[in-house]
Order: structure tokens, then C-alpha cells, then sequence
């Protein structure tokens, strides 16, 4: 599904990403760890067309299409998803006509008529109830005033509404306590099916507790530097990350 | 301005032709003061960015006669909003036209044409007619003053409530360069309440048309007055507005002024508020693109205690479009738990459009609660990302992120029909579908 070949990436003319390659197949569940700085959130925005980042080498292929040359809205459309590490506040647009738009974009891309406002809200309610997301959240504007936990919901509750191929969720169980963790992490567990595929980017251990990867990488300066089955995160868990380097 | 001076010297009895004799009357000293200082300079201090002599340099010619005949009323008539349920009236040229299916107005409401209304009312007339005109305009006050044809009225007895909302409709235009003189006056006995909506449309493309635009209101004791204002001219339009509001004990007035398209435009607006416990909301709103201007000064006088004021502007430049705020506040010394809030808001779309704000608040009282703040800049990187990365195209993006940045300018309008219309006027206008007012229709 997806295939990412030395990819090096930059911010700022400082390169952050040197050299990364990876391969995801459909059903695939992968954990991607490391330290801070290591070039996690890089990675994502990379691959979602982060304007802030320069590619300077390197191919990302998505679903047989060079995802490099895409619009971050193509990519989208195209079925990827980003759960943001900060989702962003966007005071005046509220969640339903937010959602509403993306929805019918990504039926636009499809050749599909838009939604009927019934069906719309009927879709709504539905995912609403995935990630136990206040009713009157989606009356209010974009994160708005959204609680941290209730930010990180959110972004489960747009993936459920777009029903992305791959998903990258960027450290969304940081700021998150137990019980909103496992909320976000049954929301997940809910729309893995075999043919859509999950990055998660983590710091922690404790959110592959609940989402359980078939794959852990180590990112580290830019690179990939380990890969094994799940059974490396316990691992990291004990010794960090020094013994790796 | 010699060319006008010339005029009214020459065709003085055509001027007065057609018009009450109060009227007439108060022409000699409002020309008389406009020959000593003319339109406002530019050297002033609130006329940085707008020079109205120049404005006025054409030989602009004047509609001394009604011609509303030559005009597709239907068009005037169809001009309207819908599920808004309104009384309407429409100006063409200054000249006060009033629709024939007249609906009836409450007892003793007054709805209609200024000379009509000086004949049958001379002495509310005479009470009201250019005090506050007179005492706080410019030059360009006087000009009117001595120039004007014909206006609105709107007058309301005490105690009356005029449930539905009244619309005015202002067209100007014809196949001459021109100028308009427009006038209202509204006066709010003690526990009247009222609406307002006046649009304002060109109803050519060219040639130029200038108008000069003197509101007066009177909001007494208890009163309770909205008053939305809209422009949605043509890019060869000078509009050079002063409205004067005065606010008795108690009463509250909002006032919306919101420039959707325009060539040059001037508001001043000036609210005193003469009365304890008296409020003011005066929001404003303008989109500007290509070489649009608006150029927006208010002034609030808080003179007595326990008066609230709420002042929200916010621009949309784009294009080579200048826009300008002034906003000034004045605490008198007695005038103690004043609350008083100003902010002026504006997102420039590119390098090249211009944006000119200077808020000021002058608090001479020790007890009050108020602030001001300014702020101009682009529209977010961060969350035109986060709408492009679920899938909505870039420009779909910003039109939703601008709209959102006018929406609470939009809530502000709190006749219902009226908001969600222009809900969507301000959408097709940043969708680029509003060249003309047609695209109201």
C-alpha cells in the first residue's frame, strides 16, 4: 500500500529525514518509536504534504501513485489520514460544516454525489457514538475550546468519518488519560479492517497495550534503525533507547 | 469646488424647486459654511488616506428633478430579501419613492419622503432636521445641507413598537457623471422601538457616481433602535456617508455598517450618549479587492455614567485595496463605570493590499471598564493545512476561513432574514460572484 525509498526530507534547510525507506502492506498495523527529535512528526507531515517541509530526495509510492506529487487535499482524498499530534483551533467554522466539506470532497474525488443532509447527519451521529464524542461538540467550532483529550477524539472521530486506507496517528495518546486512551484506542481497534493499514507514532509502550502493531520501527536521526515484531516495544520499554544507537 | 459654488448661486431657485420651504431654509447657512471651509482637507488628521477634494474635482452633475421613470422598477422591487418580512421604500438619485401596495404602519409611525414629512410635521421637523448635522459635520455636512433634494424619514411615536423590519432601497447611477445628495432622518420617541435596513446599490457599472450621505438619529429615552447598513455598489462609486446618532437615558441602539462592494467609501459615525444606562453596538465590515477603499471613522462619546459601548470592525483586503480604521472612544470625566470595548480586526490576503488602523481611547473618568486592540495579519498556515490534509481544496479553504473571520460580524445583525442573507451575500462575495448588485437578486 504504501512504500516509501530514501526519502530525505528537510525543514528549514536542516535535513530531518536522511535516508528513510518503509513498506506497509494492507491490514498492517505499525508502531514507529524513538526519541525526541528523532524525526517522527516530520515523517507524518511529510507524507500528509506538510507545506513546512521540503523533500529533497527520495519516492514515497501510495497505492501505485507518486504520493510526492500530490496536493496534501489529493492525498486526502486519495485516503490518507493524519490524526494530529496538536490538532488546530479554528474559531468561526463549525465541526458539522467542516465535516460536511471534507466529506464532500472526498465524494467529489470519488465521482459520488454529495451527501444529503438526513444521510449526513445520520453518518454523523453514527461516528459520533465510535469515539463517545459529545454531542454538542460538532456544533461548535473546530477544536475550539476542546479539553485535550476531546481534541485527540476528534481527530478519531474525523478519521471514522473519512474512512482513510492508512492512518497515521501522530502521538495521539499523548495528553490523553486512561480512560480517554482507551476510548481513542477502541475507536482505532473499531475501524481497522483488512484492507486500511495504521501508522502509530509513539513515545510510550501503553497505547500498543490497547492497538496491537504487527510492526515496530525505531526511528533515530532520521533513520530507521530497528525493525521487529512487537515484542521490541516491550523491550524499548525497559532499556530506552541508548543500547540501540 | 469652485464649479458647485458656481451651481448653487446660479440655479438656486431650481434647488429649492420641489421642495418644503424648511427645507430650503436651511440651505443659505450650510452653503454660507461650506464656502469658508469647503470638504474636509486632506492635512486633517482623520483625513490621512482620502482626499475628498480630489474625490469631487469632476464637474459631477445633479438630479434636480424625480426621474424615477427612467428606471426598471421591477428590478427595484425584486431587489429584496427574502424571508425577510419588511416595509419597503426606495430612493433613486435622493429622489424618495415609496412602494404602491403601501403595508400599514403602526399608529402615528412615519415612514417616507423628508419634504413630505416637514409639510405635514413642521415642528418635529424643525426640532430634529440638521441639529446634530449642523453642530458635529463637516463641510461635507454642509454640503448636503445646501444641496439635497429629497430624503427618508423615519419617525416613531413614544411607546410604539414597529415589529417588522423597514428596508430602504438607495439606487444610484444614470449616463451622466453624478452626484446624489442622500438624507435620513430617524427619530425614536421615548420607548419607541424600530429596524432598519438601508441597502445601497449602483445601479450602473459607469459612469462615476458620487454621493454624499448625512444621517441623523434621535434614540430618546428607552428607545430601542437596529440599523444595518449595506453597500454593494460598483467600482465606480463614491460613497462619502456621516451618520449622527444621539442616545437618550436607556436606550440602546446597534449599528451594522458593512461594505460588501464598493469603489471609494467614506463612514464616519458619530454616537453621543447623552443619557445614563444608554448602550451602543456598532460593529462594521469590509471586503475590499482591486483597487477598492474603505475608509472607516467613528467616534463614541460616552458623557454620562453607567453607559455601555461594543465596537467590533473587521476587514477582508485583497487585491490593491486600502482599508482604514479610525476608531475613537471619548470617557468623559463624570462618566464613571463606563464599559467600553473597541477591536478592529483585519486579514490581508496578499503583499500589495493596505490596511491603516490607529484605535484610540481617551478615558478622563477614574471607575470604568474598557479596552481596545488592533490586530492584522494573514490568514493561518496551520489551519489552512489541517482543512487541506481532510481533503478541502486550498481555496475552498480560505473562503471558509474568511467567512469564519466575518462570522461574528455576521451574528452582530440580529434581524433574523437579514443575517442569513447575508450569510450568503458574504459568501458569494468571496467566492468572486458579486460584481454587481445583481448578484443580490
Amino acid at each position: 500500500m504504501l512504500k516509501i525509498s530514501d526519502l530525505h526530507a528537510s525543514i528549514n534547510g536542516k535535513e530531518i529525514i536522511k535516508g528513510l525507506s518503509l513498506e506497509i502492506k494492507t491490514g498492517e498495523v505499525h508502531a514507529i518509536m524513538g526519541p525526541n527529535g528523532s524525526g517522527k512528526s516530520t515523517l507524518s507531515a511529510a507524507l500528509t504534504g506538510n507545506p513546512a517541509i521540503e523533500i529533497t530526495d527520495g519516492e514515497v509510492i501510495f497505492d501505485g501513485k507518486n504520493l510526492l506529487e500530490m496536493s496534501p487535499e489529493e492525498r486526502s482524498c486519495a485516503g490518507i489520514f493524519l490524526s494530529f499530534q496538536y490538532p488546530v483551533e479554528i474559531p468561526g467554522v463549525s465541526m458539522v460544516n467542516f465535516m460536511r466539506a471534507a466529506v464532500n470532497e472526498h465524494r467529489k474525488y470519488r465521482g459520488e454525489a454529495p451527501l444529503a443532509a438526513g444521510d449526513f447527519l445520520k453518518l454523523l451521529r453514527e461516528k459520533q457514538e465510535i469515539v463517545e464524542l459529545d454531542k454538542t461538540l460538532v456544533n461548535r467550532s473546530v477544536n475550539e475550546g476542546f479539553s485535550g483529550g476531546e481534541k485527540k477524539r476528534n481527530e478519531i472521530f474525523q478519521m471514522a468519518m473519512l474512512e482513510p486506507k492508512l492512518a497515521i496517528l501522530d502521538e495521539t495518546d499523548s495528553g490523553l488519560d486512561i480512560d480517554a486512551l482507551r476510548i481513542v484506542a477502541n475507536g482505532v481497534n473499531q475501524l481497522k479492517r483488512p484492507d486500511n493499514a495504521f501508522v502509530v507514532i509513539t513515545h510510550y509502550q501503553r497505547l500498543l497495550d490497547y492497538i496491537h502493531p504487527d510492526v515496530v520501527h525505531v526511528l533515530y536521526n532520521g533513520r530507521i534503525i530497528r525493525t521487529e515484531g512487537p515484542e521490541l516495544a516491550l523491550e524499548l520499554e525497559e532499556k530506552g533507547y541508548d543500547w540501540l544507537k | 469646488m469652485n464649479q458647485y459654488i458656481d451651481f448653487f448661486e446660479k440655479y438656486r431657485d431650481k434647488i429649492d424647486e420641489g421642495c418644503s420651504p424648511l427645507v430650503n431654509a436651511r440651505r443659505e447657512a450650510a452653503f454660507e459654511r461650506f464656502r469658508q471651509r469647503g470638504f474636509p482637507k486632506y492635512k486633517s488628521e482623520d483625513y490621512q488616506y482620502i482626499y475628498i477634494q480630489s474625490l469631487l474635482n469632476e464637474d459631477f452633475g445633479f438630479y434636480l428633478k424625480p426621474e424615477a421613470e427612467n428606471y426598471n422598477l421591477r428590478f427595484v422591487f425584486h431587489c429584496d430579501v427574502p424571508n425577510l418580512d419588511s416595509y419597503k421604500y426606495f430612493a433613486v438619485n435622493g429622489h424618495f419613492y415609496s412602494e404602491k401596495d403601501k403595508s400599514k404602519l403602526p399608529g402615528g409611525v412615519f415612514s417616507g419622503s423628508l419634504n413630505e414629512f416637514a409639510t405635514l410635521f413642521p415642528d418635529i421637523f424643525s426640532r430634529y432636521y440638521n441639529r446634530l448635522s449642523d453642530a458635529k459635520g463637516t463641510g461635507l455636512a454642509d454640503f448636503n445641507t445646501a444641496f439635497l433634494q429629497g430624503g427618508y424619514v423615519l419617525y416613531v411615536p413614544e411607546n410604539t413598537d414597529v415589529k417588522r423590519a423597514i428596508q430602504l432601497t438607495n439606487i444610484s447611477g444614470g449616463a451622466e457623471i453624478s452626484i446624489v445628495n442622500r438624507r435620513m432622518l430617524v427619530i425614536l420617541e421615548r420607548g419607541a422601538s424600530a429596524k432598519l435596513l438601508v441597502c445601497d446599490h449602483a445601479w450602473d457599472e459607469k459612469p462615476l457616481a458620487a454621493a454624499t450621505q448625512i444621517t441623523e438619529i434621535f434614540a430618546a429615552e428607552n428607545s430601542r433602535f437596529d440599523f444595518c447598513e449595506l453597500e454593494e455598489s460598483s467600482r465606480n462609486t463614491i460613497r462619502l456617508a456621516e451618520n449622527f446618532v444621539e442616545q437618550g437615558a436607556n436606550s440602546q441602539v446597534a449599528i451594522n455598517n458593512i461594505t460588501l462592494s464598493n469603489g471609494v467609501t467614506r463612514n464616519n459615525t458619530t454616537v453621543d450618549l447623552i443619557g445614563g444606562h444608554s448602550s451602543v453596538r456598532l460593529y462594521g465590515m469590509a471586503i475590499a479587492d482591486e483597487n477598492q477603499k474603505v475608509d472607516n471613522y467613528t467616534l463614541i462619546n460616552h458623557l454620562k455614567p453607567n453607559c455601555k459601548c461594543d465596537e467590533l470592525y473587521k476587514y477582508v483586503l485583497d487585491g490593491q485595496a486600502t482599508g482604514v480604521f479610525n476608531g475613537r472612544i471619548i470617557v468623559a470625566r463624570n462618566a464613571q463605570k463606563t464599559e467600553a470595548f473597541q477591536t478592529n480586526r483585519n486579514l490581508l490576503g496578499n503583499r500589495e493590499c493596505r490596511m491603516f488602523s490607529k484605535p484610540q481611547l481617551e478615558i478622563y473618568a477614574d471607575d470604568v471598564k474598557c479596552s481596545h486592540g488592533m490586530t492584522t495579519g494573514q490568514l493561518d498556515e496551520n489551519a489552512l493545512f489541517y482543512m487541506r490534509s481532510r481533503g478541502i481544496p486550498h481555496d475552498e479553504a480560505v473562503l471558509l476561513l474568511k467567512f469564519a473571520f466575518m462570522n461574528d460580524v455576521i451574528q452582530g445583525v440580529e434581524v433574523e432574514g437579514l443575517r442569513e442573507r447575508l450569510k450568503m451575500l458574504v459568501e458569494k462575495r468571496f467566492r468572486g460572484e458579486l460584481a454587481t448588485c445583481r448578484g443580490c437578486c
